[in-house]
């Protein structure tokens, strides 16, 4: 039942409507060990064998909270600004869907660990305060495959195998108030507010953090209201948007499909909506079930969790710096552009650019090597310039090294292609491949005396004033050095020699 | 309904509890319990009694008695992040109807994809 969504163009939406936005983010924890049981977490591992009694609710079995899972909830809910529960409970949300082995998903309902706070998220220099209504504690379900559809998707597959690694994981579920007023920038609020939530999740380590993989993801609610008229109108929930681009994307496409279903004067169906990546449209999925349809109530297997004040402030001064207040002070301290700046963070590479800087090497030069040659290499192989063999120290003891004259950038560069093939520290590198400049004037002196024998008319020219002509005398040198060789002396001598 | 000695303030003044039939029809749905006509019939009454009578204990509560979901006065019981052995995949696949690429093997997921 694909059938394609007739859309209003975006300008025309906003000329009819006011849209309001709504976020949840899933955030799946690092921990070591499940939320409720002590199965490990490692992401990939082969089907089934993180499970145990408890997250495959045999009977009998008792679940256990995680303090550190509780420890990371409160944690977020203080960087979000977050009033953190005096005590509040855990509840079982029932369904029957394979994903959960015990047929309801421990979370949390009315009484969520976290609640009140706001993150002020920045489109083009305005700021979008964004209103956080709750983070609460829950778990993920388990990986279903569907077996004997097309495409691996749910329509026309004759049956589903299910991996319970994921199931028991700990969540937390971090649901915004609806976000009015952003107009047409609403796809970039939405896009920002997840980039935001993400960054301020790295920095607080509390998740791998990548959307790739899972570990965050995000429903994109929203609805439209007729223009100026301040009603809400009937939202749908976009689910397991897993991209930053496609959160901006899905906002984008439910704003012109919303327009085109009122412009016609039908009514939005408040359903969950499937986000399809490769074309960039929504398709229904299910009408979305009332609450109370799940028929939450306590779970009654785990003792309420009553955080005292002292352990709150405690966690309180684990905070990190804001994430985009240090952002805004390392640009200013290292002099970079905006530009450079948005580089940096895009290609998640400020922390690393940042060890560098400490390590003693110059802001600009830490940022052409990060962001040149390295991202350059790791973008061949198709991975994170931050998972290249490189550390900062190694970098920082690369420009080391050039600045003090024994490495040029060429043979920097062999150095870096050393360290990635493993051959040690730049300075065994440097050793092991003979790298290091020809400071020795003997050997230079009789380079250059061949290039001159080499080239009569480039020497003659030379010898005649035009001293522009050095350039090709020192290329040879510099090929006859094999590159190790420092063109600016090798000048002098050229010079020398002819003048 | 007789008034219930001992019962003030709001929580104990509705002891009376309804159920209709859609209701039950209902969560017999969502339980995935198969009820018939007759047996929808049969049964939606007699939860409401069922009910009823749960619903006379609030009437015995004072305010002085919060509402209470554990038996345990207990609360922070909390594990260490530290994994410990499980299942092995044999183990945990011992029980399944069906078993398929090491996984659970489960009949067609209509209607819902989480």
């Amino acid at each position: 039942m694909t059938m394609t969504d007739t859309l209003v163009a975006f300008d025309d939406v906003l000329a009819s409507y006011d849209p309001a936005l709504g976020l949840e983010v899933h955030v799946e924890l690092n921990t070591a060990s499940k939320m409720f049981c002590g199965c490990p977490t490692e992401f990939g591992a082969e089907p089934n064998t993180q499970v145990c009694p408890t997250c495959l609710g045999l009977p009998g079995a008792m679940p256990v909270v995680n303090v550190k899972a509780v420890e990371s909830a409160i944690r977020i809910g203080l960087a979000l600004n977050c009033e953190i529960a005096q005590w509040c409970r855990f509840a079982r949300k029932n369904y029957f869907y394979p994903d959960m082995p015990k047929n309801f998903q421990t979370s949390q309902y009315d009484e969520p660990i976290c609640f009140e706070g706001f993150m002020d998220v920045e489109v083009d220099g305005e700021t979008f305060r964004v209103e956080i209504e709750r983070a609460h504690m829950e778990e993920d379900t388990g990986k279903s495959l569907h077996v004997g559809g097309a495409t691996g998707r749910i329509h026309g597959a004759d049956h589903s195998l299910v991996d319970y690694n994921r199931a028991g994981i700990p969540l937390i579920e971090i649901v915004t108030k609806p976000i009015l007023g952003a107009g047409a920038k609403a796809p970039d609020v939405a896009r920002a507010y997840v980039a935001q939530l993400r960054d301020l999740i790295v920095a607080l380590g509390v998740s791998d953090a990548r959307m790739d993989q899972g570990s965050i993801r995000a429903d994109v609610n929203l609805s439209l209201s007729p223009k100026g008229s301040g009603v809400l109108g009937t939202r749908t929930e976009t689910k397991n948007v897993n991209s930053l681009r496609s959160v901006e994307r899905a906002v984008r496409h439910e704003m012109s499909r919303h327009a085109a279903v009122l412009d016609r004067g039908t009514k939005i169906l408040q359903e969950t909506r499937h986000w399809h990546e490769d074309t960039g449209v929504t398709t229904s999925g299910r009408e979305k079930s009332d609450a109370e349809d799940y028929r939450y109530f306590p779970e009654p297997d785990l003792v309420p969790v009553a955080p005292s004040r002292a352990w709150v402030d405690e966690l309180r001064e684990t905070l990190p710096e804001n994430p985009t207040a240090r952002r805004a002070r390392l640009q200013a301290e290292w002099g970079f552009s905006d530009l450079d700046m948005r580089d940096t963070v895009g290609a998640g590479a400020l922390d690393v650019i940042e060890q560098t800087i400490a390590a003693g090497t110059p802001p600009q030069a830490a940022r052409k090597w990060w962001l040149g040659e390295l991202a350059r290499r790791a973008n061949e192989d198709g991975i994170e310039v931050t998972a290249l063999a490189v550390t900062a120290a190694d970098v920082a003891r690369v420009q080391a090294l050039v600045d003090d004259g024994t490495l040029n950038d060429k043979l920097a560069r062999q150095v870096f292609d050393g360290l990635l093939a493993g051959e040690g520290s730049p300075d065994e590198i440097v050793a092991g491949r003979g790298l290091a400049i020809v400071s020795d004037d003997g050997a230079l002196s009789t380079a250059v005396d061949n290039a001159i024998a080499a080239n009569p008319d480039v020497a003659a020219k030379i010898r005649d004033g035009k001293v522009a002509a050095a350039g090709a005398l020192i290329g040879a040198v510099m090929k006859e050095m094999s590159g190790q060789a420092d063109a600016g002396r090798v000048r002098e001598l050229v010079l020398e020699k002819l003048q | 309904m007789p008034e219930i000695p001992g019962s003030s303030g709001a929580r104990g003044t509705s002891a009376r509890v309804e159920i209709t039939r859609d209701e039950v029809a209902h969560l017999a749905n969502l339980a995935r319990i198969d009820l018939s006509d007759e047996e929808l019939d049969h049964l939606a009454p007699q939860l409401s009694v069922i009910l009823e009578s749960v619903a006379s204990i609030s009437g015995v509560a004072g305010d002085d008695i919060p509402p209470t979901s554990h038996a345990l006065p207990l609360t922070n019981v909390f594990r260490e992040d530290v994994v410990t052995p499980g299942l092995t995949p044999e183990q945990a696949l011992a029980g399944a109807p069906e078993v398929e690429q090491q996984r659970f093997s489960v009949p067609r997921i209509l209607g819902e994809e989480a």
